[in-house]
């Protein structure tokens, strides 16, 4: 693809590096035990935790880094950090 | 299953470390800004982590020209969108080395012409992309790679710089603090600054996990230690005037400085007394200047 | 219309005519006659732009970017030591591809700190991406303003350009200029239309970063747009002289250079004294002509080898030296494009500084260019050295 001029970009490549690759443990979501609150969804940095149609969240875990935010935030401890197996 | 994504303006694949205070407070300033919105960014981490060609992570007009000039361009930005009779709102995101240091002179003429701008300072404390260097923002006795605790020193010998005071000296109309540990308050000054005509400030406090040396989930743990302890006050300024504060029972100041890499230089070998006396003292006198603390009763015997 | 003017003043109309909606300037002697002079119009509405009283040339240029990138078009005007506290974002500017126009009122780089002319400051930043024209009186500074905008914002080109006049010597001389009018500025030159802006409508990330991936193409293709705007000035230089009957469709100008012998290669308004000189070694029988160049960025070299390939040798007169290099950036220039030619080519650094260059000096160097002396300082005083 050419060069765009001056170095510019239109949206949307960035979803092209798959970060979930980084990721060494990974956020095990319980939707018995979610409020709904979302707070893991605004806390997250990456912005991949989205909310489904009954409610509850889920993190995209083509992206999801494994930080750990959500889940030391969670004010019902519904998720759980789990070691990736690769 | 259909997902309402609703965090959009700021894209997944970005490259911040896990658990990344800046990118959380990119991802709260965009979403309280709204698509209308043109960001300025100064070179530093969040310029770097989001914009390697041709992956950008803005969903919203974005530049960046300079580590020092982003002001300057804002303030072109201003005028020309003024004069093309457009409605898009102005927002800078720089980062504390860019706001306290290198931009300061075109921060001050930017403010003191008065553009209607919102310039957010995400305040890591430090230069972090070039490795962890001190800035005006880093606080005393933090150990970074140019203020290294050592044998005959404990870290940065200065206090921060008081940042907010200096733009609000500039009759900025509209100056805040915030912190990505309370998200709602955070995109509410956001939209309040950008609905203030004028040049508006907020300094948002965006704790770094490499910087400061904590695992990345404590990011907000971090960040709320700071403000309860006192050692980051979250106020609003109008016209000069502080007119809300967040009050707190406080802490201890050991509470947040334990947590963090960058003053376990305090604790070990041995407990610098001294040290944390006064930087306990820091924060009894953010205290008492903006009234922070909530009276707790004594409990009885 | 035709009327006596101060250069300055003369390219403030000049750039008045241009309508640019962002003006953003620093004052510096000898380039304030300019702003002050926008300034006045902006106050009495006879320029519609929003004028932006920075506080350094940083921000003056810096300004300038943003607005640019929003999609208005866009002035500022500086010299000297102003030009270098900008040094960044000129490069910036040419990078990010943005077609800033910028008067540069050519003065002498501290230390020594000195307000007069010379071409150091813009020729020290000749390797930054910007468009250069150097002008010979102030009819030429006030037309290039406007066939810089033309080339600069041409798609093809999408560059920076500065339009360099001599500090003083033009800018604050008065002469006869034949001034267009809106009507003929606008016949020519159209309102600013970029393809891509800074635009919640189509949002853009401008000024991103290039990894060795890309950055190396990106440099490149910079290039290209200067070698591209070699076609554009040809085809608006003619434009511009068909309609309004002076032609700068030609890099450089030859002045009785057809049957010379020996040829000086000058830039800027010494080039006046100069052609008084060969009038005069020209009736005392002395085959002498000149090739001035206008166009600097991009250099035309096929022009100047072509210009010069019949003659039997050639002096290249520099108001710059290259410090520890052999000369002047214009000596070093002419010197590759007459590359594998057996003509010799010989630099002079002179009128440094504000020194005072006459026709005696033109008919000394010709001489010593004569002799095979050259590659020096000109004139230097034997009792301070």
């Amino acid at each position: 693809m050419a060069l765009a001029v001056g170095c510019r970009a239109r949206p949307g490549k960035s979803r092209d590096n798959k970060t979930g690759s980084w990721r060494v443990f990974k956020p095990i979501f319980d939707h018995e035990k979610c409020s709904k609150c979302g707070m893991c969804r605004t806390l997250c940095p990456e912005g991949c935790i989205h909310e489904n149609t009954e409610g509850v969240f889920d993190p995209d875990y083509a992206f999801c880094k494994g930080c750990g935010i959500c889940a030391a935030e969670c004010p019902k401890a519904a998720i759980t950090m789990k070691q990736e197996e690769k | 299953m259909a997902e309402k994504k609703t965090c959009d303006l700021f894209d997944c694949g970005h490259r911040a470390c896990g658990g990344c205070g800046a990118a959380l407070s990119a991802r709260l300033v965009t979403e309280a800004a709204g698509p209308e919105t043109i960001v300025v960014a100064s070179t530093g981490c969040m310029e770097v982590f989001s914009t390697p060609y041709p992956e950008t992570a803005w969903k919203v007009p974005w530049i960046h020209s300079l580590f020092e000039n982003a002001a300057a361009v804002a303030s072109g930005i201003e005028a020309a969108l003024k004069k093309q009779g457009r409605k898009e709102k102005v927002v800078i995101m720089a980062g504390d080395g860019a706001t306290f240091d290198i931009g300061m002179i075109c921060i001050s003429g930017a403010f003191e012409r008065g553009h209607d701008f919102t310039y957010i300072c995400y305040d890591n404390e430090a230069y972090m992309n070039t490795g962890i260097q001190r800035s005006g923002a880093t606080p005393y006795d933090a150990s970074t790679t140019t203020s290294p605790a050592g044998k005959v020193s404990f870290g940065n010998k200065r206090p921060k710089k008081d940042m907010p005071a200096i733009l609000a000296a500039h009759g900025a109309p509209y100056v805040a603090t915030a912190s990505i540990a309370y998200p709602a308050d955070l995109m509410q000054k956001v939209q309040k600054a950008i609905n203030t005509p004028g040049p508006c400030y907020v300094q948002v406090h965006a704790p770094c996990c490499t910087g400061w040396g904590f695992e990345g989930e404590q990011t907000i743990a971090i960040a709320k230690l700071a403000i309860e302890t006192g050692l980051w006050v979250n106020f609003e300024m109008v016209d000069g005037t502080v007119t809300k504060v967040k009050k707190v029972v406080r802490k201890p100041v050991t509470e947040y400085l334990k947590t963090q890499k960058r003053f376990r230089h305090l604790f070990k070998p041995k407990l610098q007394e001294a040290e944390i006396a006064h930087i306990q003292a820091i924060a009894d006198k953010n205290a008492e200047k903006y009234g922070i603390d909530i009276k707790v009763p004594p409990k009885k015997e | 219309m035709m009327e006596i003017t101060e250069g300055s003043h003369a390219v403030a109309e000049a750039v008045r005519l241009c309508r640019p909606q962002v003006v953003s300037a620093y004052p510096i002697t000898p380039q304030t006659h300019i702003v002050e002079a926008l300034a006045d119009f902006v106050a009495n509405g006879t320029l519609d732009a929003d004028y932006i009283t920075v506080e350094n040339e940083l921000s003056a240029l810096s300004a300038c970017v943003g607005a640019s990138a929003a999609g208005s078009r866009v002035y500022s005007a500086t010299t000297s030591q102003g030009l270098m506290l900008m040094a960044e974002v000129v490069f910036n500017a040419a990078g990010m591809r943005l077609p800033i126009v910028m008067s540069i009122a050519n003065r002498a780089m501290g230390a020594p700190l000195s307000i007069w002319n010379d071409m150091q400051d813009s020729i020290s930043l000749r390797d930054a991406g910007w468009l250069h024209f150097y002008a010979e009186d102030n009819q030429e500074a006030t037309d290039l303003h406007f066939l810089a905008y033309k080339v600069a914002e041409d798609p093809t080109v999408q560059l920076p350009a500065f339009v360099c006049f001599d500090g003083f010597i033009l800018s604050h001389t008065y002469e006869p200029v034949d001034m267009l009018t809106q009507e003929q500025a606008d016949s020519f030159l159209h309102p600013y239309n970029p393809s891509e802006k800074l635009d919640a409508k189509d949002p853009m990330s401008f000024g991103m970063y290039a990894t060795p991936d890309y950055y190396h193409e990106f440099r490149y293709e910079t290039n290209e747009a200067q070698n591209k705007a070699k076609a554009a000035i040809q085809k608006y230089g003619k434009e511009f002289g068909t309609l309004f009957g002076r032609d700068y469709s030609a890099f450089v100008e030859s002045y009785r250079l057809d049957d010379a012998e020996t040829a000086i290669v000058a830039m800027g308004s010494m080039c006046g004294t100069i052609k008084d000189a060969i009038d005069e070694m020209r009736d005392a029988g002395q085959k002498v002509g000149l090739l001035r160049i206008r166009v600097f960025r991009p250099f035309p070299i096929e022009e100047v080898a072509k210009a010069l390939s019949h003659v039997k040798r050639v002096a290249v007169l520099d108001k710059n030296v290259s410090l520890g290099s052999r000369g002047g950036a214009t000596a070093i220039e002419v010197r590759d494009a007459m590359y594998g030619k057996t003509i010799p080519v010989k630099g002079y650094i002179l009128g440094l500084g504000g020194r005072d260059i006459r026709k005696k000096d033109i008919k000394e160097i010709v001489k010593l260019c004569e002799k095979g002396v050259g590659d020096q300082f000109y004139g230097l005083k034997k009792e301070l050295i």
